[in-house]
């Protein structure tokens, strides 16, 4: 970067500099280490013969094989799936729509709303629980699957539409122009034009939305019924019991879902910046 | 994390704002009206109602439910679950920065690997990370097996439903927060000013506590916030890693939600955690903008 070759002195320095930067690195593999030891262990476990941890008695994939017959787990895991599918639709509607409204448009309030719109995304999580079961049970609605997917929408759509407006950002304004002098309507040219040209902000949007939804715990617990009961209910319930083999199993599939999905909406995001 | 970085969009604003485009903003206007403001109005309503005896809740107006947030018995409570926060975050910003410093002065390929490594447990569910602690710590786990194996110990140690438990469950879960919003404004942060501060005489000590921390610090201030916050209102790892040992004030406001049917002073106890969390953001707002503006 510098113009001119460091002078002799600074090699001293610069040695001392690599033996910081060395440390640095040994520091960030343990810390990686940390890291991924505990999910690394709950793997292997999860194929452990063994019904309690601590000895190996041979690999199986039984705990795996009885999750299918389990109809509790089962059931959490259509819940689930209900619930993630549905918050995923809706935030990416109400997310994807509000971002290029915003982009678009000069709103009286403009900044306000999008204060507005960061508040569930760092409000802590007891405190929209214990706020929205206020609400359901003021207004009387009964908990269940439209109570939740009302909660996880909340907190998943800023997601999207954060998503959504960093793509905005680097649009050519000229690509709705275009659409619009070919005698396109704004929402024929919204629909044809912008929603493709979004289209890798909306999945990445939508993978996180959905990866969200799934994993959350605490919103849910304040939110849902028993009928309705989502995996991390199920998993929060069974875990304070104690270790359960089958609870090992059912771990490792939730961490390999959510590996494929981050790397996917990772996949999809940089393609999103290197195209135009 | 992104609501938190310091380039959030500001409305754009192309053409003024017609009939159509209120109409189409209307439902996330709406949602957002509905389901964020109207609740914590509702929140902090129900904060000064009573109940009654069946824990339904009667709209008279008290004073009482924050009269006993003040009570020693809630106040220790209160002060022991900013005081693992506290600590929790001191352990994350401590751990967290030399990896985010380091991950942001990698050459290209390898810092976006590095990365990718960090945001698989920040996406990961804490319920099934805390989870695998358990397999480590517990009684019959992995750590009092090896421990046992190699014959430190001859007697299992009870390590889970410990402090130290509870703070390890913490900091496990959090510390992927803290790293990623460092790692943002390390990345941005331009090697010459470090170099000016060498040449210009400053020791690697003063080029870290009067150039590199001040020129991070918002990366800082958005970790604290993710992790102090969240943290003190965390009741989940705590039941499961200090099994209900050491209650904090997320077991306390779940409880009268649900067992003590004590709404009213649930959101008392609630309201009072989001004024703390209003504070800390506004703290950490502060220092950020005195700093930009020295």
């Amino acid at each position: 970067m510098r113009p001119i070759p460091p002078p002799p002195p600074l090699h001293a320095r610069w040695s001392g500099l690599r033996l910081l930067e060395a440390g640095l690195g040994a520091w960030t593999v343990v810390v990686f280490l940390f890291l991924y030891l505990p999910i690394l262990v709950l793997v292997v476990y999860s194929f452990n013969a063994s019904r309690l941890n601590v000895v190996w008695e041979g690999f199986t994939l039984d705990w795996y094989g009885r999750l299918w017959d389990d109809t509790r787990i089962m059931r959490a895991l259509k819940n689930s799936l209900i619930v993630a599918g549905c918050t995923t639709v809706l935030s990416v509607a109400l997310g994807t729509v509000g971002a290029w409204l915003l982009h678009r448009y000069r709103y009286r309030f403009g900044r306000t709303l999008q204060t507005l719109i960061a508040v569930p995304m760092i409000m802590p999580e007891i405190v929209m629980g214990i706020s929205l079961l206020v609400l359901f049970t003021t207004v009387g609605l009964k908990l269940g699957f439209l109570t939740v997917i009302v909660a996880h929408t909340t907190f998943c759509f800023p997601f999207v539409l954060i998503a959504v407006q960093a793509r905005l950002q680097g649009m050519d304004p000229a690509l709705e122009e275009a659409a619009m002098d070919l005698g396109a309507t704004p929402v024929r040219a919204f629909l044809l034009v912008i929603v493709p040209y979004l289209r890798p902000a909306i999945l990445s949007g939508a993978l996180m939305a959905f990866t969200l939804s799934l994993d959350e715990l605490i919103v849910t617990f304040f939110t849902a019924s028993a009928q309705v009961a989502t995996l991390p209910l199920l998993v929060f319930g069974m875990a304070k019991v104690g270790l359960n083999p089958m609870l090992n199993a059912l771990s490792v599939l939730f961490i390999v879902a959510t590996v494929a999905f981050v790397l996917f909406s990772e996949h999809l995001r940089r393609l999103g910046r290197r195209a135009p | 994390m992104h609501a938190l970085s310091d380039t959030a969009p500001a409305p754009a604003g192309g053409r003024r704002a017609g009939v159509m485009a209120w109409l189409l903003l209307a439902p996330l206007g709406l949602w957002l009206v509905l389901f964020v403001v109207v609740p914590i109005a509702g929140l902090a309503v129900y904060s000064f109602c009573q109940r009654d005896d069946l824990g339904r809740v009667i709209y008279d107006f008290t004073w009482e439910n924050y009269a006993r947030v003040f009570d020693p018995i809630y106040l220790r409570i209160l002060g022991r679950s900013v005081g693992y926060a506290a600590v929790t975050t001191v352990i994350c910003v401590a751990v967290g920065y030399p990896v985010a410093w380091f991950i942001a002065r990698q050459r290209s390929p390898l810092r976006e690997r590095l990365l990718l490594l960090v945001m698989i447990p920040f996406w990961t569910s804490f319920l099934i990370r805390t989870y695998a602690w358990i397999a480590i710590l517990k009684t019959e786990g992995l750590l009092n097996g090896l421990l046992q194996f190699s014959g430190v110990v001859t007697a299992p140690l009870s390590l889970l439903y410990t402090p130290t438990a509870v703070i390890i469950g913490l900091v496990y879960a959090y510390l992927p927060f803290m790293i990623l919003p460092i790692y943002g404004s390390a990345e941005k942060l331009d090697n010459a000013l470090v170099e000016a501060a060498h040449d210009l005489g400053a020791g690697p000590i003063r080029a870290f506590s009067e150039v590199i921390i001040p020129l991070t610090w918002p990366g800082i201030a958005a970790g604290i916030l993710l992790v102090f916050v969240p943290a003190i209102g965390m009741f989940a790892i705590t039941d499961l890693m200090g099994g209900a040992q050491v209650p904090l004030i997320g077991n306390v406001i779940q409880n009268q939600f649900f067992r003590a049917r004590n709404a009213p002073f649930g959101a008392a106890l609630g309201i009072v955690f989001t004024l703390m969390f209003i504070v800390t953001y506004a703290l950490a707002h502060r220092r950020r903008r005195s700093s930009a503006s020295p």
